[in-house]
């Protein structure tokens, strides 16, 4: 079999066992792996700057945020139905991701994390700011009679998960398919030398900035599609330790790879979902897996699979 | 006026919170976000070290002052020697390191000390007259003797923050630590050539920085309380302070904290705590786009 029909195949198949398991699944679990979906839609917008790009930002969570409040105003004070709001919210992050990433692709390096870090700071207090909209950090609530499309209660159990699973395949595949184009392979080559891509003759800060966008449009879809399938709109998804979690979930899962962002929100997702029952203290359970990861296994779950096992892995 | 005495409280222990991280920033290369948490970690040790010697506040504030700094630097070092080195310092590692550090810290802080803030009685308080001189409608006025009021404390928190400055200045300058840590600063592999050991130099910057963060937060526990969230703040703001004083720049750095611990106070009075903030950090992002070598320092080359 060649690669190509290979990682086609794998990415099939993980479709296939998302869409068996929720028959399986008992209601909790199937409620859960839907808020798995949506967040790891997040992991892998995050994955294609941070895994494929080599650039790593502290500050997505403004993306995500982008994305949520961008429906949700759209919704609720603009009154708009919900397939264009969700487009509103789209859009927004990625223009918030053009802005930025116009600014910030400046500065490489630290200066580049602390810069993205300042600016999610920067929308986190706006959002405070204007609390008479946003309603601060208690959030506000879209009513369920809102979140329905073409007839369809997107606030079932099984609407929910089929949406979720249709836009979480929508952007896999997209994100599967777009790694192998000659866009996808130039970003990897930015990655590993940006001067030698640079002397290759690619336009490599025109790269970084389109990737910057991908990057926010599809952490934007996460946020919209969040706020539209839980109902809730809040300013926590704006807080320093949401744009923390994609770093984490990519990194457990596997940094420039396909799969490694499910991956690694599913472990995490279960493994904090433990820990709270143990103690209010879970982000301890997160600061530790970020220590060992760094220190051990830099490559992720995925990564390391590669290294080892199946070197043909996207 | 009242303003700029209260913000000269606030800029002296900003100077010493980040002058930690400018000199772990100058001669490491890492940017440590688990400062705050350092900074935390004064503050509730000093809580418990003054709470187990409980009878007196002026004995148990004293032994805050020496143990609190000196337990905080020994953790620092040790996550270090632990973590760090194992990263051969590469930046981008580092800096997810000290993140996942800043939650380790964080939430034992949670389990052990509990989510309430928690105060610690100040040596001596008493209330301060100084006379002031202010050009009124009448001429030169003097308000005597309450022209400005202020407690005695603050005023020790200031003088105290002047001196741990200039004996950080004396170690720097003058002695042979200082030395050798200008020595690793300039040029590490050079310094190992020379039979410096980096590493364990590193270790001590670390844990310097990380006391020095630890000192400022046990000066201002008896005005603020000890909360395990208080890391947050003096975090941003020392990275606002080291970013426009010139990253690495120690001279810069003092400059840069005056500036800000000043006009923190003043700001705020004019506009919104939450709008301050937000313009503060857009203004500081900004600078770091367009100048990022910080406003008074040089180009790294």
């Amino acid at each position: 079999m060649t690669v190509a029909r290979k990682s086609g195949l794998l990415h099939l198949s993980v479709l296939v066992a998302l869409i068996g398991l929720f028959f399986m699944l008992p209601p909790y679990h199937s409620g859960n792996l839907a808020r798995i979906m949506v967040l790891a839609i997040y992991a892998m917008g995050f994955n294609i700057l941070f895994g494929y790009t080599g650039l790593l930002s502290l500050g997505h969570a403004m993306f995500f945020a982008a994305g949520m409040y961008g429906f949700g105003l759209a919704i609720n004070l603009g009154g708009f139905p919900l397939l264009p709001a969700f487009l509103i919210g789209m859009l927004s992050a990625a223009g918030l991701a053009a802005i930025t990433g116009f600014l910030a692709l400046r500065t490489t390096g630290v200066a580049f994390m602390i810069v993205t870090l300042m600016f999610a700071q920067t929308a986190y207090l706006v959002i405070l700011y204007f609390g008479a909209y946003t309603r601060g950090d208690e959030g506000f609530v879209i009513q369920t009679a809102k979140r329905s499309v073409m007839g369809i209660d997107l606030t079932t159990d099984s609407a929910r998960y089929a949406t979720a699973l249709i836009l979480f395949g929508l952007c896999f595949v997209a994100l599967a398919r777009l790694v192998q184009s000659p866009f996808g392979r130039t970003l990897v080559a930015i990655r590993e030398n940006e001067e030698r891509a640079r002397m290759l003759g690619y336009d490599t800060g025109a790269h970084k900035l389109k990737a910057m966008i991908l990057s926010g449009l599809i952490s934007g879809v996460a946020g919209a599609a969040y706020a539209m399938l839980f109902g809730y709109v809040g300013a926590t998804f704006a807080t320093v330790q949401y744009s923390i979690f994609p770093l984490l979930w990519v990194l457990l899962g596997g940094a420039g790879t396909t799969i490694g962002p499910l991956l690694g929100v599913f472990f995490m997702f279960y493994l904090i979902d433990f820990s709270s029952s143990l103690t209010t203290a879970y982000m301890l359970i997160a600061g530790i897996v970020l220590v060992v990861l760094t220190m051990f296994a830099p490559q992720g779950l995925m990564g390391e699979m590669r290294k080892r096992v199946f070197t043909w892995l996207p | 006026m009242l303003a700029t005495l209260e913000g000269a409280v606030i800029a002296s222990v900003l100077v010493l919170t980040a002058m930690g991280l400018s000199i772990v920033f100058g001669v490491m290369r890492v940017v440590n976000v688990a400062h705050g948490e350092f900074y935390m970690l004064g503050a509730v040790l000093a809580w418990y070290v003054s709470s187990v010697l409980g009878v007196n506040a002026v004995v148990g504030f004293v032994a805050a002052l020496v143990l609190a700094p000196l337990l905080v630097g020994l953790i620092a070092a040790a996550a270090d020697r632990l973590i760090l080195k194992h990263l051969k310092y590469d930046p981008d590692r580092t800096i997810v390191a000290t993140i996942g550090l800043l939650y380790i810290i964080q939430q034992t802080t949670l389990m052990t000390f509990g989510p309430d803030a928690r105060p610690v009685a100040p040596p001596f308080n008493q209330r301060l007259a100084l006379p002031w001189f202010e050009w009124g409608e009448n001429g030169l006025e003097m308000f005597w003797p309450w022209g400005l009021s202020i407690t005695s404390y603050k005023l020790f928190v200031i003088a105290a923050a002047a001196v741990v400055l200039l004996s950080l200045w004396v170690l720097i300058t003058r002695t042979k630590l200082g030395l050798i840590m200008r020595a690793t600063q300039q040029d590490s592999e050079t310094a190992l050539a020379f039979g410096i050991p980096v590493g364990r130099v590193y270790s001590v910057v670390f844990g310097l920085g990380a006391g020095l963060a630890a000192l400022g937060a046990v000066l201002v526990v008896p005005i603020q309380q000890a909360h395990y969230l208080m890391g947050a703040d003096p975090l941003l703001l020392s990275f606002i302070v080291v970013i426009i004083g010139g990253l690495g720049s120690l001279p810069g750095t003092v400059v840069a904290a005056l500036l800000i611990g000043m006009s923190d106070g003043i700001i705020s009075v004019f506009f919104s705590p939450t709008l301050a903030k937000i313009i503060a950090t857009f203004l500081v992002a900004m600078v770091l786009v367009w100048r990022p070598q910080g406003l008074f320092g040089r180009a790294v080359t």
